[in-house]
């Protein structure tokens, strides 16, 4: 199967005096429709490589492949156009637009798309506050909703242009054990009736347990990577 | 185009108090510049006004002082048919005189005058204090200062005459006050023919008096006019005559554009800084509309449409702030006699530039916010949270 995601000798340093290397010659690859954990200890580099993955940072050498694409060769509109249209981000704060109202944050990608809304979007928008369990605060604007509510919008969102890639970076991370529960059966089911590809990094061993793989990094380097299908 | 516009009403709609207190800002700003505009124009048109409103802007005269024009009803048919621009022409016969009294003589100044033509610059029919316009040959009407100095009455007859020998008898049939002293003191105004017959000048005149429609144009009239005639004329024009009121104007006119000015600079200020916090508070926004596929053109226009429906709203409202002040000034700031002190006229071109200024302005006073709002990574967000 030809992977959807791939890494090739991933290599991040930060800084420029000091330099500070998070990811060493890391190599990777994602099964289209596959739902795959990263966990590890703060500061072995999982946000640092979903936000590579993500195309939101670039690697200070090797390759992103996005469906056999080489991201660092796109010019900056065509990232965002790749964004756009590819990939689903949720982060661990949500990032709702306070301006807007639930339905509206969810429409957001669509807008980005500067088109006219076809009926069918708004459909599908619809479908997705149904899918997340939104359908009561629809129309409240994004601060008048609970934490739980606020991550399931913005999972909604993520999921609103059917990203091929869905990154999420410890989206659980500022809620209770019950309501992040309740996400991450969320995100299994869409995982299997959308057929994304999972990408999430967790602290929580439990729920990584429950996913296709765990990969472990450990110091910006992949320490175990197991398939658990 | 449509995005970029939505996100960025909807950010001033939700910061509504930053919103109105750089609405505020923009409309208090335009409205001055409206006002200080509208006021030295209205101020400049009525010292133009009662400078050269009701006198000649244009005048055609001999060469040689007192000389001959002969020919003047075809001269004044060639400048109607090929000048543009002018808006009345007045045939006038000039000339010196005296009025003989028991002891003395006083001297005046006797002015010919087509009265259907001249009344375009000088409004007799409106000046007569006390009598009507002569109809008759041989009528005359005295300026009101001449009348009180030397006792004269409607009816009475008097005998003009000059060192030339010309004499002849006239009949007072009213008098005026064209508003300024020396002249209501030495005018004695006939038909053009009466005057011809006192002085034997039958066939001629002694100048063609000319208003413009632009007055600023005066000088230029002039001298199409003094091109088309190419004869033994003098063409003289108001500006000529009066460079203190003009270079008085011209100082008033860059000082009210000085003013204007510093204040459109001091409404961009405002603007570009508040719009810069306002980068600053919306960089997550920013950041997470970036990382959903958003390009670097649509974020910058976000707010350079923040610019744009700032400008013109605030544009809208100082302009009406603008004409409330000329208004209640026309209306509070009156002379003894009830007439506003400046008579302000609304000049629609000024406004509509007021409006255009408004927009630019705070369109450009977008740009460096914009620019800032281009150049935001969403990575930088993100990863500081």
């Amino acid at each position: 199967m030809d992977s959807i995601l791939t890494l090739q000798n991933i290599e991040k340093v930060y800084g420029t005096k000091i330099k500070t290397q998070v990811i060493f010659d890391l190599n990777l690859r994602f099964d289209p429709g596959s739902f795959n954990s990263i966990i590890g200890q703060s500061g072995s580099g999982k946000s640092t490589l979903l936000n590579i993955m993500g195309t939101l940072d670039r690697p200070t050498s090797g390759k992103v492949l996005i469906e056999g694409q080489d991201t660092g060769k796109l010019k900056k509109n065509d990232l965002a156009k790749l964004r756009n249209e590819a990939i689903g981000f949720v982060f661990q704060f949500h990032y709702l637009l306070p301006e807007f109202t639930t339905l509206e944050n969810i429409l957001m990608p669509q807008w980005a798309k500067n088109k006219k809304l076809e009926p069918e979007i708004l459909k599908r928008a619809e479908e997705l506050i149904e899918v997340v369990g939104l359908e009561k605060v629809k129309n409240n604007l994004a601060t008048d909703m609970s934490g739980g509510q606020q991550q399931r919008a913005a999972i909604a969102r993520a999921l609103m242009n059917r990203p091929r890639i869905l990154l999420a970076d410890e989206p659980t991370g500022n809620l209770d054990s019950e309501t992040s529960d309740s996400i991450y059966r969320l995100l299994k089911e869409i995982n299997k009736e959308f057929q994304s590809t999972f990408i999430v990094i967790t602290h929580d061993k439990k729920i990584a347990e429950r996913t296709d793989r765990i990969i472990e990094l450990k110091d910006g380097r992949v320490y175990t990577d197991l398939s658990q299908k | 185009m449509k995005f970029p516009l939505k996100i960025a009403w909807r950010f001033l709609k939700s910061g509504k108090g930053q919103t109105l207190l750089i609405l505020a800002g923009i409309a208090i700003g335009i409205s001055v510049q409206v006002f200080i505009g509208l006021l030295i124009q209205g101020l400049q048109t009525s010292l133009v006004d009662s400078t050269i409103g009701n006198s000649a802007q244009v005048t055609i005269e001999s060469q040689e002082n007192n000389g001959e024009i002969f020919d003047y009803q075809e001269k004044e048919d060639r400048i109607r048919d090929q000048v543009q621009g002018v808006e009345e022409l007045s045939p006038t016969l000039t000339l010196p005189a005296f009025i003989s009294l028991e002891e003395e003589a006083e001297s005046a100044l006797i002015r010919g005058f087509e009265f259907e033509k001249a009344e375009g610059i000088y409004g007799f029919q409106d000046k007569i204090t006390e009598g009507s316009l002569p109809k008759d040959s041989g009528e005359v009407l005295v300026g009101i200062g001449l009348a009180e100095n030397l006792g004269l009455e409607i009816g009475d007859s008097l005998e003009v005459f000059n060192f030339d020998g010309d004499r002849g008898d006239v009949t007072i049939t009213g008098f005026f006050d064209i508003g300024v002293t020396n002249l209501n003191e030495s005018w004695i105004v006939s038909e053009l023919a009466t005057a011809q017959g006192i002085f034997q000048r039958e066939n001629s005149i002694t100048a063609i008096e000319i208003q413009v429609a632009e007055v600023f144009d005066a000088d230029i009239i002039g001298e199409e006019i003094q091109a088309l005639l190419d004869e033994d004329v003098k063409v003289t024009n108001w500006k000529d005559a009066n460079q203190d009121l003009l270079s008085g104007l011209q100082g008033q006119d860059i000082s009210s554009i000085m003013i204007q000015i510093f204040v459109v600079v001091a409404v961009v200020l405002g603007i570009s800084s508040v719009l810069a916090i306002s980068v600053l508070q919306r960089s997550k926004q920013i950041g997470i509309l970036k990382a959903m596929g958003v390009n670097d053109r649509s974020a910058s226009l976000i707010f350079l449409f923040q610019g744009l429906i700032l400008g013109s709203l605030g544009g809208l409202i100082g302009i009406a702030l603008g004409l409330a002040l000329s208004y209640s000034f026309m209306f509070f700031a009156t002379n003894p006699d009830g007439s506003p002190v400046v008579e302000i006229v609304i000049n629609y071109n000024f406004i509509a530039l007021s409006f255009v200024i408004a927009v630019v302005a705070s369109t450009l006073a977008a740009l460096i916010p914009a620019k800032k709002s281009s150049k935001l990574q969403p990575i930088e967000v993100i990863r500081n949270g």
